[in-house]
């Protein structure tokens, strides 16, 4: 029997469309060293990728300029910089509604800027994928990375990813599609990392072959109509409900954000499977737990070592979707706990705020150490947040006084 | 979904949706209409909330019967009383954020062309003065610099009517509205020379109680747009609420406000003439050889 699967054969780069199964889980890796920046770009390479719009802020603007290369060379179906991320974002919703696969990235005062957005793109039920190489927020003006804007992202409807390292980011880029895409999800991703220790520093990535790439965005898997006057047009909508003040009108708007919510949680199941579960835990039966995102993750492990020096056992919970929040992993992992230390780039300590609304016995959560600002978190100042925990002594850190 | 490319299998016609095969049967899917067959057929915008009197209601249904493709046509547009009309037609609208309008049809059209190639896909923007000249200004101008190819109608009715009568960029100097208790301090927006230099191929400015012409300039600006370049269409579309223009007076009002500062213009640029002449047989551009030179030869 003749087969219509698309699975084998070409893209217009000569690429072979792979199952991303065999993609990700079974094509041979090579491994590479490479900035996270050029990681950004290998992984668009092979993300059949048709339209990505670019704008320069710093961190992000050198991943932006390498996926114009891959335009050039001819990757990507269409690039250009708009004019500003509002406008970007704007554009790429625009290429999404017409059923495109989108790309884009920004950061800190841009993901601000371009906020107005994102609500739309999880409301309209676009998959686009954006790139948030976390930086500070003004003000005062600070190019450093600081994890604030994830707080804001957390509230939009989409999809929120943390990866810690350059890996992750190759990985997730790639199956980020295949989850936002989904039917039963089709929402936007933020895949967030923490601007320049990630973007700006190199690391041995295991790459998935180049002749590979994903399958192509299929706009008729959605679940809402693709805006291509392709399926039988109908009008979209018989009653404008923005100027109603009616029990309908109100039960239309309200029945939609629970849906836009609900297709997030629906994202579970396909992200446990792409991502090997949520959240990662090592040694979770210590009394004492690091619960972390982004690098502070690399930073607990750190700080873990240390402390093994000393013969204190630490374990290690490593937050990966923030948007689905992983409650019941989180639940089962700490149950044990009775110290959980929470170390943040970010001045607020949004992460250890969700975690005060999701576990029992919150007088076991430390919300910190924090820095933001562009502050580095040395691992020394996570061991002193957990001595001070134990009611332990620990040695003055350099520069601190007294 | 033109018909010349869906065909619907014998017997399964029935379960496309009724509004569909309405269009195919009694409106302008697949078949010309003009504007002077209004009332004749059924038209892609037919009910709306709009008020009494509404002149940009009529424009809007007009532009939409002038739409060369209509069944191969997107509409994107932006918060504003054009809207309310816009979302109840027969085609898709897009709505995305508040003055993105232009932003959202540029990677529409860009989306459209990388999936859809030749075959022609029509994006056309129609949005207020508002949200086109103030909130939108940005995002309108650099698509036009751009050269993005889709079309842009402003619906000017020279204030922010959905909102209650506020000034916009586009009300006449002097004008006493929401949040110019003294009048407006300056001068209406010249978005017709900014079109220019920005680069637009088809620019023009209409008012409504010229049907004909609306269908003319409308039919051009989607052709050229498809691959010249930008087009835009300016129509002063009045307020009667805001403007407190009686209803019976609405098209005496589009005609003063025509002979004050709505006089037809219309630029077409060169290549925009050489397409519409070579590739749609239009005969206006064709220049007429010189008496003269037959003469001489």
């Amino acid at each position: 029997m003749d087969t219509t699967s698309i699975i084998g054969t070409k893209n217009r780069k000569e690429q072979i469309i792979t199952d991303p199964r065999v993609m990700m889980n079974d094509a041979p890796r090579t491994p590479s060293f490479f900035t996270g920046s050029e990681v950004i770009k290998e992984a668009v390479r092979r993300a059949n990728v048709d339209v990505m719009v670019a704008y320069p802020i710093t961190p992000q603007s050198e991943a932006a300029a390498l996926c114009g290369e891959l335009f050039a060379e001819g990757y990507i179906g269409d690039y250009f910089r708009g004019e500003s991320e509002f406008a970007v974002m704007s554009q790429c919703a625009g290429a999404a509604f017409g059923g495109a696969r989108v790309f884009t990235t920004t950061a800190g005062p841009g993901t601000l800027r371009a906020m107005e957005n994102f609500p739309m793109w999880a409301g309209a039920r676009l998959p686009i994928q954006c790139i948030v190489t976390c930086r500070g927020i003004n003000s005062p003006l600070s190019i450093q990375p600081d994890t604030i804007e994830i707080a804001y992202l957390m509230q939009t409807g989409m999809l929120v990813w943390h990866a810690e390292t350059a890996q992750d980011f190759y990985d997730w880029i790639l199956k980020g599609y295949m989850v936002s895409e989904e039917p039963d999800v089709h929402l936007p991703l933020a895949l967030c990392c923490d601007g320049f220790f990630v973007t700006h520093t190199k690391d041995t990535v295991d790459l998935t072959p180049v002749e590979m790439c994903l399958p192509p965005y299929d706009p008729y898997r959605s679940p809402v109509p693709c805006m291509d006057m392709e399926c039988p047009p109908v009008r979209m909508m018989r009653d404008p409900f923005v100027m109603k003040s009616n029990y309908i009108s109100y039960a239309t708007h309200a029945s939609w954000q629970q849906e836009v919510w609900a297709a997030a949680e629906r994202s579970r199941k396909h992200t446990i499977a792409w991502l090997d579960g949520l959240i990662e835990t090592e040694n979770v039966d210590a009394d004492i737990l690091i619960v972390a995102s982004g690098t502070a993750v690399s930073q607990g492990r750190e700080a873990i070592r240390l402390l093994a020096d000393e013969g204190i056992r630490v374990g290690l919970v490593k937050i990966k979707t923030l948007r689905p929040w992983p409650e019941e992993e989180l639940r089962e992992a700490t149950k044990r706990a009775s110290h959980i230390i929470v170390p943040e780039f970010n001045v607020i300590g949004w992460l250890a705020r969700e975690l005060k609304a999701t576990l029992p016995r919150t007088e076991r959560i430390i919300a910190g150490p924090r820095v933001c600002g562009g502050m580095t978190m040395p691992p020394e100042i996570i061991v002193e947040g957990i001595k001070k925990a134990l009611g332990m002594r620990s040695g003055v850190l350099a520069g601190r006084g007294s | 979904m033109s018909l010349n490319y869906v065909k619907f299998t014998p017997g399964f016609d029935v379960f496309m949706p009724k509004e569909y095969r309405d269009m195919v049967e009694h409106g302008p899917f697949g078949k010309k209409t003009t504007v002077s067959q209004m009332g004749s057929f059924k038209e892609i915008l037919e009910e709306h909330p709009m008020c009494a009197g509404c002149a940009m209601t009529l424009f809007i249904r007009l532009a939409i019967i002038a739409f060369p493709n209509p069944e191969d046509t997107i509409t994107v547009g932006t918060a504003g009383c054009g809207r309310l009309a816009i979302s109840q037609a027969a085609i898709p609208f897009v709505y995305g954020n508040y003055g993105d309008q232009n932003g959202v049809a540029s990677g529409l059209s860009r989306g459209l062309r990388i999936r859809f190639g030749d075959q022609p896909k029509d994006v056309v923007v129609m949005a207020g003065d508002g949200g086109t000249a103030d909130i939108g200004f940005q995002q309108v101008l650099h698509s036009w610099f751009r050269k993005e190819r889709f079309t842009t109608i402003m619906l000017d009715n020279e204030v922010y009517g959905n909102t209650g009568g506020q000034e916009s960029g586009m009300t006449v100097r002097g004008a006493v509205l929401k949040m110019a208790p003294l009048g407006k301090k300056f001068e209406k927006m010249d978005m017709v020379a900014m079109a220019k230099i920005a680069g637009c191929a088809y620019i023009a400015t209409v008012v409504p109680n010229n049907p004909r012409r609306v269908e003319s300039c409308i039919k051009k600006a989607v052709l050229i747009a498809r691959e010249v370049g930008p087009t835009y269409i300016q129509a002063y579309t009045s307020c009667n609420i805001e403007y407190a223009i009686p209803t019976d007076q609405v098209m005496a009002d589009a005609k003063t406000v025509e002979d004050d500062r709505y006089k037809f213009t219309e630029y077409v640029s060169d290549e925009a003439k050489a397409y519409l002449t070579e590739r749609y047989g239009y005969k206006e551009f064709v220049q007429k050889p010189a008496a003269a030179a037959v003469l001489t030869a």
